[in-house]
């Protein structure tokens, strides 16, 4: 199990609560858990970092527990159970300076729990059918909630009692009717306070709460399904959006506008994930595959059928293939065949007749053609 | 023009030695090769007749003329197909036992590329999944079927009839006239009435083109196209009425995991036990992605013989997507959906 474990380098929750590890270098993939005491419960629903060394894994389940896998080890070491089963699911996970674990729920608790207390640190209420809540990469202590009818918020975990920023609805559409609400997913712009959603009307918006403006300051639309999940790419200037279709497209942030579309998917998706570093998307959802697409070229670099529904992904920000790793070497190995090359061209001999005959013709045909401009 | 009949002189040079060569390499074979070129349709005589030896049909400028040749080269290379039928017949007559096995012909079927969702039967995952997902209180045994079957607003004509006689294949099924309403109201309705299934029968130009299969209480909903659908009264040789027996089902050929969800949908549409009493079989073959229904009642005449009867109505179905939850077609999440000349691009790749 250890050396299982220590090879993956992207863990995927499937909806029959295993926990799926994959190993692209290998190409094979691993499930984590029991199969005799499998169970519809323990649906995966979220799964984030437990440490900055990526040595944890935690992995929320329907059923209101989060379960610690240790990637070393390779074995679950720790369970513990966070607030009642019936608020829902969790829609957002994550940890808070290693020790301290956020957890947010489908009813809007969203709760911060330390180790050695039973009780929550501190509680705040985010509002009904919240559907994702996600933590600012940047700054560990701010988080965003949004759902059904339950537009953006920013909090900070520091002040729990007033979100800094609540997005404000739409303006009213041309036939003066309310424009209903939906974020499905959002993200965290790098290097700005902005933050970037998707909604199940299709639509894209950027909010930015250092403006006094709050509605979208960039709105874009993509496709005519209910966009689901949400990624920014490493360098933060595009956002990879997917549908409950298999769409999934590449937007620029700067005008809205589609750069392009990653194919291959058949069904809807549940997640999508960025590399941190690499070119590289990651996308599973409902038709059991996962697919890394390159998002330089939006080929298809590798699809693994993992045979249960996928809900969420997650990708250690490792490289993910050995031979990525080693883009150093190979680029040594690659001056290493220049040099023999040289070798090569050192020890012919020098041909000069051949060579200025060949560039005499050459030459004229040149000054034709540039008589020939000059006299148009 | 000069350049070009150059250019065709010398390919006949070349042409003409090649023949010489070939002519005698099979000195005791009356018929040269007929086809030497694939691009273009050639007509080779004997070298001692009148044409050129590479001679094309397609340059005869005469219409009749180079009809009639066509037809004549038409004819000789179907006399020589046959020649070389017969003969291997008979080497394979003069073998008799010896006589090395038949290739099998090559057909997209059995060049199916590899599909990696093909179910291993011992898989514990896939058997975890499937043991727990929307059909597992019919295939427990805990339900059973009851099926409401509507159509689009306003049926007219074949849609109609097509209705019926479904309802006569599927026990336990009831028409209902759709009243202008929408799905997603009448989907709370059926699950108050116990209904497990919701089947809506669309129609274009009152040809009934289109199937909504809803499982009920929480899904999936499939979408299918409706093709060749015929009718009991324009079936030839088919039996009598059916009875009301439960029938038997046939499920051919579902053999990757969507192929697996779909025969479920199917099979979770008939009560548990048939009633063997009415030998009434419904048949649902899946053969390049088309599912075909089929509806017999047969016969043991002997121990060895067995006679079939077709009762009707039969068509053929197609997958378009597969939708998790209860019908909503707008913001519902799919399982599968049909991308046309993304999937279908390779012909030897088969989705059921």
């Amino acid at each position: 199990m250890e050396e299982r474990s220590r090879l993956c380098s992207v863990w995927l929750g499937s909806e029959t609560g295993i926990l799926k590890g994959v190993s692209l270098d290998r190409k094979q993939a691993f499930n984590f858990c029991n199969t005799r005491s499998l169970s519809r419960e323990q649906e995966i629903r979220a799964l984030c970092w437990g440490d900055s060394a990526e040595s944890e894994l935690l992995v929320g389940c329907l059923d209101g527990t989060v379960r610690t896998f240790s990637t070393e080890k390779g074995v679950f070491t720790e369970a513990r159970s966070f607030g009642d089963p019936q608020d829902g699911g969790y829609c957002g996970l994550a940890s808070l300076r290693g020790s301290a674990i956020i957890t947010c729920v489908e009813c809007g608790k969203l709760r911060v729990w330390r180790e050695d207390s039973s009780g929550p640190v501190a509680e705040l209420d985010a509002g009904r059918n919240v559907c994702r809540m996600r933590q600012s990469p940047a700054d560990p202590n701010r988080v965003a909630t949004g759902g059904k009818e339950n537009g953006l918020k920013i909090w900070d975990l520091e002040r729990p009692e007033k979100p800094l920023f609540t997005a404000k609805n739409l303006r009213d559409d041309w036939l003066a009717l309310r424009r209903p609400h939906w974020v499905r997913d959002m993200g965290f712009i790098p290097d700005s306070d902005k933050v970037v959603t998707c909604t199940g009307y299709h639509q894209v918006h950027v909010f930015d709460p250092s403006t006094p403006q709050r509605r979208p300051v960039l709105e874009a639309e993509f496709g005519e399904y209910p966009l689901t999940a949400l990624s920014l790419t490493a360098a933060g200037n595009a956002v990879v959006v997917g549908n409950t279709h298999g769409q999934i497209a590449v937007l620029d942030l700067r005008k809205g506008l589609v750069r392009g579309c990653l194919k291959g998917l058949s069904g809807g998706v549940r997640a999508l994930q960025c590399h941190a570093s690499q070119p590289l998307v990651a996308s599973c959802g409902l038709d059991r595959f996962l697919r890394i697409h390159s998002l330089e070229d939006r080929t298809l670099q590798h699809k693994v059928y993992l045979k249960s529904r996928l809900n969420c992904l997650l990708l250690a920000s490792r490289a993910l293939q050995k031979e990525a790793v080693g883009g150093p070497a190979e680029g040594g190995a690659e001056q290493e065949v220049k040099e023999e090359e040289d070798e090569v061209w050192d020890s012919m001999e020098q041909v000069e007749e051949g060579a200025t005959k060949r560039k005499t013709p050459g030459g004229d045909e040149v000054k034709k053609k540039k008589k020939n401009k000059g006299g148009d | 023009m000069d350049i070009s009949e150059v250019h065709s002189n010398q390919g006949n040079k070349s042409k003409k030695k090649k023949n010489k060569k070939t002519v005698k390499a099979k000195a005791k074979v009356k018929n040269p090769e007929v086809k030497e070129e694939s691009s273009t349709v050639e007509m080779k005589t004997e070298p001692e007749a009148a044409f050129p030896p590479t001679f094309s049909v397609s340059e005869i400028k005469n219409k009749q003329r180079r009809h009639l040749m066509f037809m004549k080269f038409k004819q000789e290379k179907r006399k020589q197909k046959l020649l070389l039928k017969k003969k291997r017949k008979k080497e394979r007559e003069a073998l008799g036992d010896k006589a090395p096995p038949k290739e099998v012909p090559k057909t997209i079927e059995n060049q199916r590329v590899f599909d990696e969702t093909t179910v291993d039967p011992e898989d514990e995952e896939v058997a975890f999944d499937e043991g727990t997902d929307e059909f597992s209180a019919y295939f427990n045994g805990l339900t059973n079927p009851k099926v409401l079957i509507t159509t689009s607003d306003r049926p007219r004509g074949r849609t109609v009839k097509f209705c019926e006689q479904l309802a006569t294949v599927i026990p336990n099924a009831y028409v209902y006239y759709r009243r202008g309403l929408a799905l997603k109201r009448i989907i709370p309705q059926c699950v108050a009435r116990d209904f497990t299934y919701l089947m809506v029968i669309n129609q274009d130009r009152q040809l009934p083109n289109g199937l909504v299969l809803c499982h009920l209480p929480d899904g999936p909903t499939a979408h299918f196209k409706v093709s060749s659908v015929r009718l009991r009264k324009e079936i030839k040789r088919r039996g009598k009425e059916p009875t009301e027996h439960y029938p038997e089902v046939i499920l051919n050929n579902f053999t990757t995991r969507l192929g697996h969800s779909i025969g479920r949908l199917f099979a979770a549409l008939f009560p548990q036990n048939p009633q063997f009493v009415g030998r009434q079989v419904a048949t649902f073959h899946n053969q390049r992605d088309f599912i075909f229904f089929r509806f017999h009642r047969y016969i043991f005449k002997n121990e060895k013989k067995v006679g079939i009867q077709e009762l009707g109505p039969r068509f053929t179905l197609k997958l378009r997507s597969l939708q998790k939850g209860t019908f909503d077609s707008k913001y519902g999440e799919y399982e599968w959906v049909l991308k046309r000349h993304e999937m279908d691009a390779c012909r030897r790749k088969f989705q059921l």
